[in-house]
């Protein structure tokens, strides 16, 4: 039949995320069709139009969808359901938010974080924070679907979908957003970013943080944190990579202070590159990187920021 | 106000996970097992709002083994009032544990439901959702913060931006994320006080539910392993490996 994809952005632009839950829809039913819910966010749609793989865009641009509320986002795409046999979103609080309604509502279960699809009906998803690889099979009609992005290439652009425009369905009135508290950051996203400089509890402070922003700076990187670091309130919660924050999978990941528990390994085992900088020979870290060194980031750091200042970095 | 707090009953968090050599899964034989972390939280919260006077009751439900009743009994002692244990002993898929509840919920008739945000043996972070659905209620998932009034509450939610609040008419489903609270070890007093406290047998049946899984798992593998590389004696060399590897 068809795949219909959530598109995950915030009305301006269309994150990257989208176009590799495109590339998994692909590989499941074809054609893809995406679906944007948000206001005034005709751009998104416009760059989703383009994503390689992508027949057609449906467009519903109503102040309801703003904040993607996900109990709007459910009835909305319950009143599209009925067309598409496998309805995919990517792994992002927003899709995790939503699509479980969905599979409720449509009495299907869902297929959490899938990271490989080995058949339309075949799939493979971490469990136990990565520490073993789930192969599930579905018979049923329909397919809900969460993608955990990085295992799954972006198609590329080269498609000129058409882009409907869909009406918005009933809010069932349960749930309104209030308010937001976004970190605002001139650096790169983290599930995007190239290069991740990571680090963990042995910054001992928020203020000694800015030793990891100097040298991610100077990468053009995105920022990073263990759960220790975050719980310790040394920076926010949504620098948070592990298993139960960010998956990333970066070109290089420099991890600094990070000793590499299963929780946070989970989280960037699948960097092409991993660095790592602990002045504890014996961290676990040591045993999933490439390059480890085993140094007091107080001194590392400031010289890595000086070693690549000298190389023109 | 009522509260009802599903909690499941995991392999303990500190526990080094052992896939099977069959493939049939992870070995539990022998096997340390705790309330997941995150249905913890979900206790903890619900107990901080009973001690404030908010809440006048405090029901937690376990669907799972006999077993499960130990989960229940340290929710109790955590200060949970009385416990529902929903035996069954194979994997029970989150949509069947969802409609379990359901069914206990139209029973109860809480005005909250705390649970966590996702279980950290199969990591699917859909329960609570779910159920949220199929009542047709509000939602505020990976709390961070809870506030409530007379017929809503405000629920800070941790996003992949940062973070979010929604205002939720009551009753609603909220599933905790890892810095809503710290949950508390309970007292020796209170773990003896919990051992009266009374705990339900219920089964599946009882609510009408199947819980014939209707995903079927093939098999259960070891993750591709990554190779320890080489330590690097100075910054300087760690530099020049990172830009031989071409990475910066």
């Amino acid at each position: 039949m068809a795949s219909l994809v959530l598109a995950e952005h915030d009305n301006k632009k269309l994150s990257d995320a989208t176009a590799k839950t495109v590339a998994a829809a692909s590989a499941i039913s074809t054609p893809v069709h995406v679906l944007v819910a948000g206001q005034n966010c005709g751009a998104v749609a416009d760059a989703a139009a383009k994503i390689t793989g992508v027949e057609k865009v449906l467009v519903a641009d109503d102040a309801l969808y703003a904040h993607m509320v996900a109990e709007t986002m459910e009835t909305l795409i319950l009143s599209l359901a009925d067309k598409y046999d496998a309805i995919l979103a990517p792994a992002t609080t927003n899709g995790k938010n939503i699509l479980p309604r969905v599979a409720a509502k449509l009495d299907v279960p869902q297929i959490s974080e899938i990271i490989k699809v080995v058949s339309p009906d075949i799939f493979e998803r971490p469990i136990y924070a990565g520490n073993a690889i789930q192969t599930v099979e579905t018979k049923l009609p329909k397919k809900i679907i969460t993608v955990r992005i990085t295992g799954f290439k972006s198609p590329g652009e080269g498609a000129s979908a058409t882009i409907e425009k869909i009406s918005p369905a009933a809010d069932p009135g349960t749930a309104k957003f209030v308010g937001e508290t976004l970190s605002r950051s001139e650096r790169p996203e983290l599930t995007a970013a190239k290069i991740v400089v990571s680090g963990g509890r042995g910054l001992g402070s928020a203020e000694n943080f800015k030793l990891i922003e100097k040298v991610a700076d100077r990468l053009h990187a995105a920022v990073g944190a263990s759960r220790a670091a975050v719980d310790a309130g040394y920076v926010p919660n949504d620098y948070q990579v592990g298993q139960t924050g960010k998956v990333v999978a970066p070109d290089l990941y420099l991890a600094v202070g990070i000793s590499g528990a299963i929780q946070h390994l989970a989280g960037m085992k699948d960097s092409k590159v991993i660095a790592a900088i602990n002045k504890d020979e014996g961290a676990p870290i040591f045993q999933v990187a490439d390059f480890g060194l085993v140094a007091d980031l107080f001194q590392a750091l400031p010289e890595l920021d000086q070693e690549l200042a000298k190389r023109g970095r | 106000m009522k509260v009802l707090v599903p909690v499941k009953r995991v392999i303990d968090f500190n526990v080094k996970v052992r896939v099977k050599s069959d493939q049939t899964g992870v070995d539990l034989a022998n096997v340390k097992m705790s309330m997941n972390p995150f249905d913890e939280i979900a206790v903890e919260e619900a107990v901080r709002l009973k001690e404030k006077g908010t809440v006048s009751e405090i029901v937690v439900v376990s669907i799972g083994p006999a077993q499960a009743s130990e989960t229940l009994r340290t929710a109790l002692a955590m200060g949970a009032d009385r416990g529902i244990l929903v035996k069954s002993d194979g994997e029970v898929e989150p949509l069947a544990v969802a409609k379990i509840l359901k069914a206990i919920v139209e029973e109860e008739k809480p005005e909250l439901v705390i649970t966590g945000k996702q279980a950290i043996d199969d990591d699917s972070n859909q329960t609570g959702q779910m159920l949220a659905a199929l009542l047709g209620w509000g939602q505020g998932t990976f709390a961070h913060k809870l506030e409530l009034d007379s017929g809503s509450a405000k629920i800070e939610r941790e996003v992949d931006g940062g973070l979010q609040t929604v205002e939720v008419k009551l009753p609603a489903v909220m599933t905790t994320d890892l810095r809503l609270n710290e949950p508390r070890y309970a007292s020796l007093p209170n773990i003896m006080k919990a051992k009266k406290k009374p705990i339900a047998e219920k089964t599946p049946a009882d609510y009408g539910v199947d819980v014939t899984p209707r995903l079927k798992v093939l098999k259960v593998t070891e993750p591709a392993k990554r190779q320890a590389g080489i330590k690097v004696k100075s910054v300087s060399e760690l530099v020049d490996k990172l830009t031989e590897a071409g990475v910066i």
